[in-house]
């Protein structure tokens, strides 16, 4: 395109983008290299991480720090591995997820289609819900995990995480669904279609794009999570982030590198691997919600 | 008696009037199109008809029955949008068959009523098709299919083809007239195309600003409009209005303007209603403004008047042409052959037998 352009000599174009590629290359590998170290750290022994240099590729590559922090490491006292905590974090993030994206599709859909008196009003309170910190909540969730008998449960940090992302959830749904055409909900409605048929029918059917946005966003800010995880889930019942950093601080005597390096790695998986597979949906989603919202 | 009735419907949205009172009666297979400039109210009118918008005040009666509180599925109509609105996510099938499952229409019946829908329309070989693969008149004919599938009592139709290109529209304009025939069913159709309601309707409503105009069938509200607006907002190009004053002995009308200009009294409009020197607007259309070669054999009260040709617009088929008169311009309808050129003098040929006097004040018709 530049080189067509009259002002821009194809010599100067090739420059132009020979630095802007370039910068892009380093900005990868910058981003890049701490999940590098981690990966070859965690295939070293113990002591050549101790001799060697952080960057170079390990010589005697082996899997026993993967296979200590899956199974055997010592978290606190108990000395059984990260994987506990790892189904932990599997058995709240999914059922999380699901509910907060289902409840903040309803809500979408009622605050754009089923409009009533006052309906700015609430979607304004649920987007101020958005901006409230983790920290502000903490105390007044405790106190109302312990009146439900749900403090140090994964249910209750399921119903944490739900609370709090219904805000971004109803945000979303509601942007996406204020583009969708009234036409065919009142269409849906003279076909004989009710409320929940219109929703599972043809609303939900249409939202591809906004539900990979909404669970990859909930996913990752559920899994990573560290705040509400050790505040509320500690011992046996705490999430991965938690359990993670436990396993770090709680190393007896010797520094076991590889170990936390596989742990970390361990830990960063799903999330990467979501990432992986609906990223380009997600990019997709979220400019659609953007520019029709 | 009357199949669809709208008895005195009243419409205000936050202290706005949208419908000020309105009286249509609609007999069973009737084709009824409502018209009107952006704006008149008509859409509201219809969803009020479908039951997606809730009434102010009025009765809504369909079969003989108050539907005014009854859910748009319960009150057995069928709607076409003008976007159509297909269901994205449904085949075609899906999308005609989808009324049927709601009503919970067993599989077997609802293939084959599916199926007879597609056979009317043509679009057998798009029924496994996404809306998303169709070109805009076929979906314009899913859009009837679904429908057509529900037998309702009365059809809707929200500016079905106004997303069409022109020739298409002319096509799919005869296909629904062919239906109405075909099907017998009762029909209402908004439009603010004047050429769609004159050749589709069997009862033409005319609305401005949420009042009702006039009512009638296409042929009177061409001929004769029950008001200025009515006159000009139907038939393309628009009727010639022409001030002018009654003369003293009511036998012409004096026109105004620089030069005097006398037409003969138009027969639609009684001598006893007019005043000698009462102010009026006359208004006669194109085609009854002519060259001598085509003047009607058969009209009564004709005044030939001799005026300088501004302009020539040949269509074609006719050749429109374009003169001053009474301070204004008048068109008039020739032959494609007629030899007239802009700048002479031409012999016009005012048929009279079709003209109408209005009230300036009022803007009525003076009959």
């Amino acid at each position: 395109m530049s080189a067509a352009s009259p002002t821009v000599s194809p010599a100067s174009a090739r420059i132009a983008r020979f630095v802007i590629y370039g910068l892009l290359i380093l900005l990868a590998i910058v981003y890049l290299l701490p999940f590098f170290v981690m990966l070859i750290t965690s295939l070293k022994p113990l002591a050549e991480i101790r001799s060697g240099n952080m960057l170079a590729l390990p010589q005697n590559p082996s899997l026993d720090a993967w296979g200590k922090a899956w199974g055997s490491a010592c978290i606190g006292v108990t000395c059984a591995g990260i994987k506990g905590y790892f189904w932990n974090s599997i058995q709240l993030v999914v059922p999380a997820v699901t509910i907060s994206t289902i409840l903040g599709a309803l809500n979408g859909y009622v605050l754009t289609k089923w409009r009533f008196p006052g309906h700015k009003l609430v979607f304004g309170l649920m987007l101020f819900a958005c901006f409230i910190p983790f920290q502000a909540v903490l105390i007044p969730m405790a106190r109302v995990l312990g009146m439900l008998g749900l403090s140090n449960s994964t249910a209750g940090l399921v119903l944490v995480h739900v609370v709090y992302g219904l805000g971004f959830t109803t945000l979303f749904f509601r942007n996406y669904y204020e583009a969708f055409p009234d036409e065919l909900i009142r269409a849906a409605q003279m076909d004989g279609a009710g409320f929940f048929q219109i929703f599972w029918r043809i609303l939900l059917p249409s939202s591809g794009p906004i539900i990979v946005v909404t669970v990859i966003y909930q996913f990752t800010n559920i899994w990573n999570d560290f705040l509400f995880g050790v505040s509320f889930a500690s011992g046996e019942r705490a999430p991965m982030t938690v359990a993670l950093n436990n396993l770090v601080s709680s190393s007896t005597g010797v520094k076991e590198y590889n170990v936390d390096m596989a742990a970390a790695v361990y830990a960063a998986l799903p999330t990467l691997f979501v990432y992986v597979v609906a990223g380009r949906y997600f990019v997709r989603g979220l400019m659609a919600g953007a520019v029709k919202g | 008696m009357a199949f669809l009735e709208l008895r005195d419907l009243h419409k205000s949205i936050g202290g706005l009037d949208i419908l000020k009172g309105i009286d249509i009666t609609l007999e069973k297979g009737g084709f009824l199109v409502l018209v009107g400039p952006s704006g008149c109210g008509k859409s509201t009118l219809l969803n009020t008809v479908a039951g997606l918008t809730p009434v102010t005040s009025g009765e809504i009666v369909i079969d003989g029955e108050i539907v005014n509180d009854l859910h748009p599925s319960k009150r057995d109509i069928a709607m076409v949008f003008q976007s159509y609105a297909l269901y994205p996510n449904m085949t075609v099938e899906g999308n005609i068959a989808f009324a049927l499952e709601m009503r919970g229409v067993p599989r077997p019946e609802r293939e084959a009523a599916v199926a007879k829908a597609a056979r009317t329309l043509q679009i057998e070989h798009l029924l496994k098709r996404r809306p998303s693969q169709l070109s805009g008149g076929q979906r314009q004919r899913v859009a009837m299919g679904r429908a057509l599938v529900r037998d309702p009592l009365v059809f809707l139709f929200d500016e079905p083809l106004s997303n069409l290109d022109a020739k298409l529209r002319v096509e799919m304009r005869a296909e629904i007239k062919r239906l109405h025939r075909d099907t017998g069913a009762t029909i209402v159709y908004v439009t603010h195309d004047q050429i769609e309601a004159m050749t589709m309707a069997t009862k033409i409503a005319v609305l401005k600003d949420g009042v009702l105009q006039q009512v009638g069938t296409p042929d009177e509200i061409y001929r004769v409009p029950a008001n200025l607006f009515v006159a000009d907002f139907m038939g393309s190009p628009a009727m010639n209005l022409l001030r002018g004053t009654v003369s003293a002995d009511r036998s012409a009308i004096e026109l105004d303007g620089s030069e005097p200009v006398r037409l003969a009294l138009p027969p639609t409009v009684s001598r006893e209603k007019l005043a000698g020197g009462q102010n009026v607007i006359l208004g006669i259309r194109p085609e009854a403004i002519t060259d001598e070669s085509l003047r009607d054999p058969a009209a009564g009260v004709v005044t030939t008047l001799e005026l300088p040709v501004d302009l020539v617009e040949p269509t074609g088929s006719d050749t429109y042409v374009v003169a001053p008169l009474a301070g204004t311009e008048i068109t008039a309808r020739m032959r494609a052959q007629s030899g007239v050129a802009p700048g002479r003098s031409f012999g016009f040929v005012f048929n009279l037998d079709k003209a109408v006097v209005f009230e300036p004040e009022t803007t009525q018709r003076i009959d």
